[in-house]
């Protein structure tokens, strides 16, 4: 092959690039490791981890139309049993009081910027 | 083997129908709640068939005796101070003739006539805003509140336009703008800029057990209570009582009534 060692180098070094976002992934840490803080008030969210991890958003949907349409603002936890009064800014964001520490470092690391604080109030920062 | 033409009907006709009811019934499946407790309704929250308001006009002579209802609303629901044509109200009070122009009459005493007047949401029973809304956005409760969910409403105004009586108010400009960095009450959001909003007659306050802020300011010359309950506080007050209602040829069926 015509100069086969700078070819051969070169595509080691392209395929290397090309495929960095897997090697990358793989040597990386995974999505359970944001690094976020949780709340140290109460000793389990409203549902499992792994729901809320999944569905909150989904949920929060549902509480919404539940509290504002039905006007079921309680929701009883299939976890405990226990009771909850259906709102953003006066359950959820008592335990988890900490935006940045919390919401967003999550919301950063997966690229999703929601818009809940254009109305709802984040606690103690106040407005964003 | 010989089917005749009634008996291939009769089983064609059955299948059809346990078909159809099978994916009805999956149907009903596939619209499940998302999440795996149960919502019920909070203890101690105010219910009734349908909420109604009852002003007494006739103790109420100038804008300072509603002053305070409207700065209780304000401060109750975050409204901003915003002057101008652009402002954001759900309480506010116009002149007789603004008020009641179906009710003009030459020779209307003099005090009745230059009062002012308290205007809010009339909560009708055949509710104009609801029916233009293209997104749901606004729509009526069992309970004959007409509520608003901000979430879905896309700005489009067709409800101010549907609104005979001028109740709503669109936000032009950020309402954070005009309050204080520490909202009034943080228990309640806000707005943001491109939606509708007006007075949702207290319903997280109902939920909670009390009476609307205004109500509760206005030193009981504003009567709150179910309409179809005989024994309630608004309907001893309209049997009692001489009473009006907005521009009632429309047919809305306004949920706020004027004692004068």
């Amino acid at each position: 092959m015509y100069n086969a060692k700078a070819v051969i180098i070169g595509m080691v070094i392209f395929v290397a690039i090309f495929s960095s976002p897997f090697w990358m992934g793989w040597i990386g840490q995974n999505y359970t490791k944001t690094g976020v803080t949780l709340p140290t008030s109460e000793k389990s969210c409203i549902e499992d981890t792994e729901f809320m991890r999944a569905q909150h958003m989904r949920l929060l949907d549902e509480w919404r139309d539940q509290a504002l349409r039905e006007e079921n603002r309680v929701y009883v936890s299939a976890l405990n049993g226990k009771k909850w009064v259906i709102s953003l800014q006066n359950t959820c964001l008592k335990c988890h009081t900490n935006y940045t520490e919390f919401c967003e470092k999550c919301h950063v690391a997966n690229s999703v910027y929601p818009y809940c604080w254009t109305c709802h109030i984040i606690p103690t920062e106040g407005k964003r | 083997m010989k089917t005749s033409r009634r008996k291939f009907l009769k089983v064609a006709g059955l299948s059809a129908f346990a078909l159809a009811s099978g994916m009805t019934a999956l149907a009903g499946e596939a619209t499940g709640q998302v999440a795996p407790g149960k919502y019920v309704k909070r203890d101690g929250m105010l219910q009734a068939k349908r909420w109604a308001m009852v002003i007494d006009t006739r103790r109420f002579n100038s804008e300072a005796d509603y002053a305070p209802l409207i700065a209780a609303c304000n401060q109750a629901h975050n409204i901003p101070n915003i002057q101008g044509d652009r402002n954001v109200k759900w309480i506010w009070t116009d002149t007789f003739d603004h008020v009641f122009p179906d009710d003009m009459n030459n020779h209307l005493n003099t005090a009745v006539r230059n009062k002012p007047y308290m205007l809010l949401c009339n909560h009708c029973t055949n509710p104009p805003c609801v029916r233009v809304c293209p997104t749901q956005a606004t729509y009526k409760m069992e309970d004959g509140i007409v509520a608003m969910d901000y979430h879905r409403c896309i700005g489009c105004r067709f409800c101010m336009a549907g609104c005979p009586y001028g109740a709503r108010s669109f936000n032009f400009i950020d309402p954070r703008l005009h309050l204080p960095k520490q909202v009034p009450n943080p228990a309640f959001p806000t707005r943001m800029i491109g939606v509708v909003e007006k007075c949702n007659f207290c319903v997280e306050r109902l939920n909670e057990g009390k009476l609307p802020a205004c109500v509760e300011a206005s030193d009981g010359r504003l009567l709150f209570g179910d309409l179809e309950d005989p024994a309630s506080t608004v309907r001893k007050a309209l049997a009692a009582n001489y009473s009006i209602r907005r521009k009632p040829s429309l047919g809305t069926q306004p949920g706020v009534y004027y004692l004068v």
